[in-house]
């Protein structure tokens, strides 16, 4: 029996020294002691509230709000994303006069603030009234709804087209250049080679994307939509109760916190087989 | 009502009684100065919660996150509903403590440049924090290793690093707090668009008016390129000499 050489002893790690109560570490627990309070302090105000008449009058007003702001991004993303796919088609396209007309579309959407564009659209529709009259489309401009549906799609399809540009032309040359010498059309390698990998890439601009159109809605309660904001807006003008506005802001926090957690969720699932591990 | 011919148009363009043009010049002038206000209290606010999001300390990332993960989920127009009602509330509770009958009314562009500024530092936070981790670790052991301190390190090795990293991200945000200024006019500042709608509605060229509002701010944003262009081109001069 051999003494242990005591090369083959494990070598531990050192021992972990105890963290003292340094300057940044006391400001954290402070902060977050802080935010705690205010967090409880919220719930308690929520709890005490719930069967305020407060929310006895305008709780259904609430649910009606929330409906009506997911119709709206709803309907909205997803007409912005079929507009997308011409938009991008000929801002990427070879001739110039296509290319620049696309370019001056995602540049103006994208430069102006959504706001104007949508008293551009809802205003500014008033002074073709006659021509639209005698085109037979003044019902859907006189409608606030479907300007703001009009406005939030063209909008949101100007940074959707970018997106899906950028995800494109990030997908290397040679997957082009393969699908073709398996002698597959270019349409089909579009759809069936090109666009799952691209999406891949757009994923996360696409989850960003939809979240600002969700906090961007609110703009449409400016036009006397009345979505989340619009029915906040709404009480808080009949009751002068602040917790108005302290209710809207818990539902656009869970609507978006959800979505984010969900699209993360999402993406480590799409992209589990791009992750290495060991 | 009808659309305005060129020349029409023109007149109601000018400066001058006839025209809306000084007025909206002037609304222009409080767009910019908003932005350009919010913008350095959004930049200090912001690299502080990146200084705390890249903490070792756990808790100290836990508070900035909290902070972030609140102002990037709400929609800024609540944000702002929010400050504007909810610390004039809180405003006068605390001064009718003292005078008993007392009030004081906020100001729309103080109320403006706070929400629009904690929103930019909550999306600032995360340019800087990206830009920090871009910084290798041997920057910072370089600076201790000359012997500075850890206040003098920031200051002096990674400040200038992580300025040329975040320009980007900080140019696009810049962009994004010039069209977020357009909300100001729904608490009553007279901006661009306010003034537009006000001229759209005594004018009845609705279309004319928005339109030469939406025109005006690409016009500033094609500026702010140029301008972000050109400091890029400036923070970046040394890059050559390696």
């Amino acid at each position: 029996m051999s003494l242990q050489d005591p090369r083959d002893a494990v070598q531990l790690p050192p021992p972990v020294l105890p963290r003292g109560w340094s300057g940044t570490r006391v400001t954290g627990h402070v902060l977050v002691a802080l935010w705690a309070v205010a967090g409880a302090y919220l719930l308690y105000y929520l709890a005490s509230n719930v069967f305020s008449s407060f929310v006895a009058n305008y709780w259904d007003d609430y649910v009606d709000g929330v409906v009506i702001t997911i119709q709206l991004v709803v309907i909205s993303i997803v007409l912005g994303a079929l507009l997308s796919l011409p938009v991008a088609l000929a801002r990427s396209s070879r001739n110039i006069v296509l290319s620049s007309l696309a370019y001056a579309y995602v540049y103006f959407f994208r430069g102006t603030p959504l706001l104007a564009q949508t008293f551009l659209i809802y205003y500014g529709a008033g002074s073709f009234q006659p021509l639209f009259s005698d085109l037979g489309i003044w019902w859907f401009f006189r409608d606030a709804w479907y300007c703001a549906v009009f406005a939030f799609t063209l909008n949101t399809s100007a940074y959707q087209a970018e997106i899906l540009r950028g995800a494109v032309q990030n997908i290397d040359k040679g997957q082009w250049e393969a699908a073709a010498a398996l002698g597959i059309r270019k349409g089909v390698t579009f759809w069936k080679v090109i666009l799952p990998q691209a999406m891949i890439v757009a994923l996360r601009p696409y989850g960003n994307e939809l979240i600002l159109l969700i906090k961007g809605s609110a703009i449409a309660s400016i036009i006397t939509i009345y979505d989340l904001m619009g029915e906040t807006r709404r009480a808080y003008s009949r009751s002068y109760d602040f917790q108005a506005y302290i209710w809207a802001a818990v539902l656009y926090l869970i609507v978006v916190e959800t979505l984010r957690r969900i699209w993360d969720k999402l993406e480590t699932r799409l992209t589990r087989h791009l992750k290495r591990n060991g | 009502m009808r659309v305005a011919g060129m020349t029409d148009a023109l007149t109601l363009l000018s400066f001058g009684s006839e025209g809306w043009g000084d007025e909206i010049a002037r609304g222009t002038l409080i767009t910019v100065s908003l932005a350009l206000a919010s913008l350095p209290f959004g930049l200090v606010i912001g690299f502080v919660v990146a200084l705390g999001k890249k903490s070792e300390e756990p808790s100290l990332r836990t508070a900035a996150n909290i902070y972030t993960t609140i102002f990037r989920g709400l929609p800024e127009l609540l944000t702002l509903f929010m400050v504007y009602y909810g610390v004039q509330i809180l405003l006068n509770k605390i001064y009718q403590v003292f005078v008993p009958d007392g009030f004081v009314d906020v100001n729309a562009f103080v109320a403006g440049m706070v929400a629009l500024s904690v929103v930019f530092s909550a999306y600032a936070s995360e340019a800087f924090l990206s830009a920090f981790r871009g910084i290798k670790q041997g920057q910072y052991e370089g600076g201790y290793a000359l012997g500075l301190r850890r206040g003098q390190t920031l200051r002096l090795i990674i400040f200038p690093q992580l300025i040329r990293l975040a320009l980007p991200a900080l140019g696009n945000l810049w962009l994004i707090l010039l069209k977020e200024t357009a909300l100001i006019s729904v608490i009553g500042l007279d901006d661009i668009l306010r003034w537009s709608g006000i001229a759209a509605r005594v004018t009845k060229e609705p279309f004319l008016f928005f339109g030469a509002a939406c025109l005006i701010y690409l016009l500033l944003a094609m500026i702010s390129s140029i301008g972000l262009t050109w400091i890029r081109t400036w923070a970046q001069r040394g890059e050559g000499l390696r």
